[in-house]
């Protein structure tokens, strides 16, 4: 059919595009070649506005906030006003910075939540590569223990968790010498956790990360050994390069995840202020603050905020503190989208 | 490290050296495992049948089971271990709700997510105008739907004041979808037509919480999509299959590994939530220090949810066509 069709356009160059095409169309069976071609177009049509009307539809709470973000009170409570404010302003932006003490949280969270992923990011790689390129016995009960940890929902074992890092006493260690250490609300409690890859979601790193290293060809390995590299040397030096790629993906995980994380953070991190305590307290302070202002300037006791003011102040929050993780996605989506893929996660 | 081990293997397999080596690689997993996971698991049993009270002079707690404790009359030993759980199960005007509820969601979402995210993955993997946008709008929820950005807007003292009047608002309102729901309910009347068009309008409702909880569902299955071999879809074309037939008949059984993989994954990621109900009324009992109620319902719960796992993961499992 091809064939003909090139040999027909040859001889009609002269006419236009439609005539050209309806005289193919004719040439095949039962106008299959319109057939298909509408069948095509429509199903391309439909692909699309489905698709950018899911875009829209998980976009257009950021777009709101945002537009929520820069209204001023007026405007908050103007109803002919629906998404575009009358007079923008950076009220709310002013508030919600100096109720989260933006600058300072955003300084702390950044280094805190570096340090915590590149932690548990180390750990995890060294319990990956064990796993994916030594046999030793019960590898596969140490495995199953892997999963399980991905199983076990946090909450379960938060109670003793808490508890035992409340009065920190390792099997009996620290009271040999002193008083049970208090680790909680402390970041210490926190990197003990990282450094044995039990953080927030370290079981699906060890996982992602295995599955790398096992699709990693053994001979580079095998050469290095013969050449009379150690196992450690190894590792640090031929599989650790190559494996940068999925590394970087994890640590991007680790971080955006431990950004936005409340449970290990309400244990151990409350007193460092990072964002996701301001985030989430970001109400409650708003709340107090405007009573205490109006109590200040009117002397009237215990006057609520109205909830579209505390609704404007909360979005500006949650997008100031999203903002850097946002940013970060922007860059490294690469990153976060292909891990998967190359990880080829299978059961 | 290399010079030190030496001397110590000497002597040894190499098979003996690599075990070695293997648990020096994974000593930090398995240190951290028996001190953060399964020795606060055992606590967490022990915990739901036992008195658990803080000794902030020893600094420290204590726990005794719980029969030795309760000084109820007729108890036998049994009901009073478990009392807990009975309290739980039986006593508790909550949590046996909240349970049903959040199984009842889960049942009604995870099929929906599956579904969608398939869907939109096989979508995502043809080639169209503007196809790196959407992919990273689609996987933005892996980021939005994380950590206490979750009901962030309704988590503070006054909102949760209002919220209850808000939802009863919201219950008054009929939206679109029931004014359509009405018109199909007059229209078909039929019993069991209308129940699947209530489903069908019920996940369409929910069409939000769906995306935003199929980010990482989306990036497995087109993972998985692009390690199909090309090939297969050009001898089958050649064949004569059309598209439908090319997705019954190669992408579904060549994915249908990963369908487990998500319905696991979307089943954690659901029951885990942190705005879920029941996990909200486990946090609750553990800050008025009732830690043995508190556990038993953590205890409950999560093997409620390892069942549920099993048997779907036994039942797809059958269905799974492995290629290789």
């Amino acid at each position: 059919m091809t064939n003909a069709a090139a040999a027909g356009s040859a001889n009609e160059k002269k006419q236009g595009f439609f005539a050209r095409y309806w005289a193919r169309n004719k040439a095949t069976d039962n106008n299959y070649l319109l057939k298909r071609d509408v069948a095509r177009i429509a199903a391309g049509i439909f692909t699309t506005v489905l698709l950018f009307g899911l875009c829209f539809l998980i976009l257009q709470p950021l777009l709101l906030q945002f537009s929520n973000s820069i209204m001023s009170r007026n405007d908050l409570f103007d109803p002919t006003v629906i998404s575009i404010p009358r007079e923008p302003t950076l009220l709310n932006y002013q508030t919600a910075t100096r109720l989260m003490s933006y600058w300072g949280s955003l300084f702390n969270s950044l280094w805190v939540t570096a340090l915590v992923a590149v932690l548990q990011i180390v750990a995890c790689t060294l319990v990956a590569y064990g796993f994916a390129r030594f046999e030793f016995p019960l590898k596969r009960f140490w495995f199953a223990c892997v999963i399980l940890t991905v199983l076990v929902p946090p909450q379960v074992i938060r109670s003793p968790l808490f508890l035992n890092f409340h009065f920190f006493d390792f099997f009996g260690l620290v009271t040999l010498f002193t008083e049970p250490l208090m680790l909680t609300n402390t970041l210490t409690g926190y990197l003990i956790l990282s450094a044995t890859a039990m953080g927030l979601r370290n079981g699906l790193y060890i996982f992602m990360l295995r599955q790398y290293f096992r699709n990693m060809p053994k001979e580079l390995e095998e050469s290095a050994w013969v050449d009379g590299c150690g196992k450690l040397r190894t590792f640090v030096q031929i599989m650790l390069p190559d494996a940068v790629p999925m590394l970087v993906s994890c640590f991007l995980f680790a971080f955006v995840w431990q950004w936005t994380d409340g449970f290990y953070t309400s244990m151990f991190l409350r007193e460092y202020g990072v964002m996701a305590v301001q985030m989430a307290g970001l109400g409650d302070a708003f709340h107090f603050d405007y009573v205490r202002q109006v109590a200040a300037a009117t002397g009237t006791q215990g006057a609520a905020p109205p909830i579209a003011l505390l609704q404007a102040v909360i979005s500006t929050g949650v997008l100031i503190g999203i903002a850097p993780v946002i940013v970060i996605y922007l860059f490294a989506q690469r990153y976060f989208v292909e891990s998967i893929g190359q990880s080829g996660i299978k059961m | 490290m290399d010079k030190a081990a030496k001397p110590a293997t000497r002597g040894m397999t190499m098979a003996g050296k690599n075990a070695v080596s293997g648990y020096l690689f994974i000593a930090p997993f398995i240190i951290g495992f028996i001190s953060f996971m399964a020795y606060p698991l055992y606590q967490t049993v022990r915990m739901s049948v036992s008195d658990v009270r803080l000794d902030l002079e020893n600094n420290g707690f204590s726990m005794e089971l719980l029969p030795s404790v309760r000084n109820v009359e007729d108890e036998s030993f049994l009901a009073a271990l478990f009392s807990n759980f009975r309290r739980a199960f039986f006593e508790d005007a909550e949590f046996t709700r909240a349970i049903v509820e959040e199984l009842g969601s889960m049942l009604l979402l995870v099929p929906a997510i599956v579904i969608f995210s398939l869907f939109i993955a096989v979508l995502l993997n043809r080639k169209f105008f503007g196809r790196g946008f959407v992919r990273a709008v689609f996987f933005l929820p892996v980021i939005l739907a994380s950590g206490v950005l979750v009901g962030i807007e309704s988590n503070n003292a006054m909102l949760i004041a209002v919220q209850q009047q808000i939802q009863d608002q919201n219950a008054m309102q009929a939206g679109v979808t029931g004014v359509i729901e009405d018109m199909l309910d007059n229209m078909v009347g039929g019993a069991g037509i209308g129940d699947f068009l209530e489903y069908i309008l019920d996940i369409i409702n929910q069409i939000y919480t769906i995306a935003m909880a199929s980010g990482i569902q989306i990036l497995i299955f087109l993972a998985g999509l692009q390690t199909i071999n090309p090939s297969i879809y050009e001898a089958a074309s050649i064949e004569g299959a059309t598209g439908w037939e090319n997705f019954w008949k190669i992408t579904f059984p060549m994915i249908s590994p990963m369908i487990l993989v998500v319905v696991v994954y979307s089943v954690i990621d659901f029951m885990v939530r942190t705005d879920g109900e029941v996990m909200e009324m486990v946090e609750f009992a553990m800050q008025l220090n009732e830690f043995g109620f508190s556990s038993a319902m953590a205890i409950s719960f999560f093997f409620i949810i390892a069942a549920i796992l099993g048997v779907a993961g036994f039942i797809i499992s059958r269905l799974v066509y492995y290629y290789d």
